[in-house]
């Protein structure tokens, strides 16, 4: 750099202050000055914070008390909610995440097979994403109305003459629920559509001179090149998973759901905390959550190995 | 050459015309397949959107029988909303605070996004993984204590809650920022520099302007964000009326009303309505978003 700047400079003369090489610090530290005290007060501080009061009795007006690990010990012999709780979340896990995964590849493929009129059609199958959560779960719990929705119309109109009572019905609300989670798959959608796209087309045109057939082609050049976004949608899916909380709240508040069967993790961290403002006992659920969630996403990293397929390296790599 | 006689040559024209029509007709077949297929799945999606726009011009009787279509129309659904509830009331304050946490969630993740790509300093990797890690915690963790603070400061309820924490950047605009200005060349910047330009300066008039794609990008998501919020709200404005947004309106709706079926879908048309529009003017930028990022809001 001495160098550099030397050619220009006379003999005698004082260097100029080299500009390139100076790190502002203030600039720098004014700028991240915002997100720094964000990040202390809202995320450094309250996560220290709430571990801590996991271990304690607080009611917000009291001083917390300690109380040890007695608020772990609640959760797995005292509290039948909790119990619930987790088995729903988990039983809508284990469905929705694989089926919302291949229901986002069905789509985004279908997406890429017309040669013309792709951008109507994408437009209209990322609509449903956008529309508010609330505003979504309220139609649906209409349109799932068994006794005068026009789906249960349709139903038996083709001839089925016991449908389902859907968000009505305990053992039907939370399909009805992943029907509704479905219908807003758009977003993860674009990402698989993205995916699709980047396959290179000459793999599927030396598959075909191969005498490869649709699906091995599929399943052999398409599947593995999309298995880093699979990865993706299923870590991100995990974490949504145990966050789920809009609408499961939402359709409950409008069907009055007695049996629970629409309760899931968050909605038990909601109302411990915010309802029965037992916020000790709430952030030892939200430290549970977080353990889980850390899991089953170490899970998923671990075993990428054998089955993500990354062609130019990747951050996790 | 012998062998090709005239007439084996016709027959192999012949044939080479057959299979290129039954060519033809596959793809024809699979086109038809493939549109009616896409038709199908585009009636499904849309059907629901369809179904509460036709209710929202039923008679509060008629959304509530077997009846498919609005007999009569009615249209005066449409302004009863904004008298039998505080519509625009809820509306505004839902503007607001979208607005308002736009607002803050720009000028706040603009300059870390900029910092953190654009200039060299130790640390900085560091500090983005500390980015990516907030962006992957459950953000019921920090909820308790985060309330608590509100709580202690007298903030609940009212806005602040829902604004102020916009100001201190949000971790997946920062983010998406940095990612797409690691792509301006940085030769741009090094000759502003060597003219003595400052480091403000070239931020806002040079990086700024070069990079109103991304950052309309977060400005999009920060909005409907908050648009499309209903936890946030529910924790810390649900104790008073007056400050209700649509989500929350719209959830109270029915213990309120006795669940007025029409009205109440023609407060979900409305309450939709602005961000479909909006989706229809900036879908290149949106699907953008989504694809660098693999995350919406």
């Amino acid at each position: 750099m001495t160098g550099a700047t030397s050619l220009f400079q006379k003999k005698g003369e004082v260097a100029p202050p080299r500009k390139k090489l100076k790190v502002p610090r203030l600039f720098i530290f004014l700028c991240l000055a915002p997100w720094l005290f964000g990040i202390i007060f809202f995320t450094a501080y309250p996560m220290i914070s709430s571990f801590y009061q996991s271990f304690t009795q607080y009611n917000i007006i009291d001083k917390p008390v300690f109380i040890g690990l007695d608020n772990y010990e609640r959760m797995f012999f005292e509290d039948d909610d909790f119990m619930k709780a987790l088995k729903n979340t988990i039983w809508i896990s284990v469905i929705s995440i694989p089926l919302r995964i291949c229901f986002a590849i069905f789509a985004a493929w279908l997406l890429t097979r017309p040669k013309r009129g792709r951008n109507i059609y994408r437009t209209i199958f990322f609509l449903p994403s956008m529309v508010p959560a609330v505003a979504a779960t309220i139609v649906f719990t209409y349109v799932f109305n068994p006794v005068y929705g026009p789906i249960n119309k349709g139903l038996e109109f083709v001839g089925i003459n016991n449908p389902p009572y859907w968000f009505l019905d305990p053992s039907w609300s939370k399909w009805a629920l992943i029907i509704l989670g479905l219908w807003g798959i758009g977003d993860t959608m674009i990402i698989f559509l993205a995916g699709l796209l980047d396959v290179p087309k000459s793999l599927y045109e030396a598959a075909e001179l191969e005498g490869a057939s649709g699906f091995q082609s599929f399943r052999f050049i398409t599947l593995p090149l999309l298995t880093p976004v699979i990865f993706f949608s299923g870590v991100t899916g995990v974490i949504g998973s145990f966050q789920y909380f809009t609408q499961a709240f939402v359709a409950s508040g409008q069907v009055n759901d007695y049996s629970k069967a629409m309760y899931f993790y968050a909605t038990h961290i909601y109302q411990t905390a915010f309802k029965a403002y037992e916020m000790g006992y709430a952030s030892a659920l939200a430290w549970f959550l977080l353990l889980i969630t850390m899991i089953c996403t170490l899970v998923i990293l671990k075993t990428q190995k054998r089955w993500v397929h990354y062609p130019n390296g990747s951050l996790f790599k | 050459m012998s062998q090709f006689t005239d007439e084996k040559l016709k027959q192999i024209d012949q044939e080479a015309i057959i299979l290129r029509r039954k060519k033809k007709f596959k793809d024809f077949l699979q086109t038809v397949g493939d549109h009616s297929a896409l038709i199908t799945m585009s009636v499904i999606f849309a059907f629901p959107l369809f179904m509460v726009f036709i209710i929202s011009l039923m008679s509060a009787g008629q959304a509530e029988t077997r009846s498919f279509w609005p007999k009569p129309f009615v249209w005066h659904n449409y302004i009863e909303v904004f008298t039998t509830v505080p519509f625009l009331k809820w509306t505004l304050n839902t503007m607001f605070v979208s607005v308002m946490g736009t607002i803050g969630v720009v000028i706040s993740s603009v300059p870390a996004a900029y910092v953190l790509s654009r200039l060299q300093w130790k640390g900085r990797h560091t500090t983005f993984l500390i980015i990516l890690g907030t962006m992957m915690l459950p953000g019921q963790v920090t909820q308790i204590p985060v309330y608590i603070i509100f709580a202690k400061l007298g903030w609940i309820p009212s806005f602040l809650p829902l604004i102020v924490p916009a100001f201190f950047g949000s971790a997946f605009s920062i983010f998406l920022l940095r990612q797409f200005f690691t792509s301006i060349p940085d030769e741009i910047s090094d000759a502003a520099r060597i003219d003595g330009c400052s480091e403000f300066k070239l931020m806002m008039r040079i990086v700024v302007p070069l990079a109103k794609p991304a950052i309309s990008a977060i400005a999009l998501f920060a909005f409907l964000g908050s648009w499309n919020d209903f936890f946030g709200p529910l924790l810390y404005i649900a104790e008073n009326p007056d400050l209700y947004t649509l989500g929350i309106g719209l959830n109270a709706f029915k213990g309120d009303h006795h669940t007025e079926t029409s009205l109440m879908m023609t407060a979900s048309v409305l309450f939709m309505l602005p961000v479909i529009v909006i989706f229809f003017f900036s879908q290149k930028v949106f699907i953008e978003g989504v694809t660098l990022t693999g995350v919406k809001g």
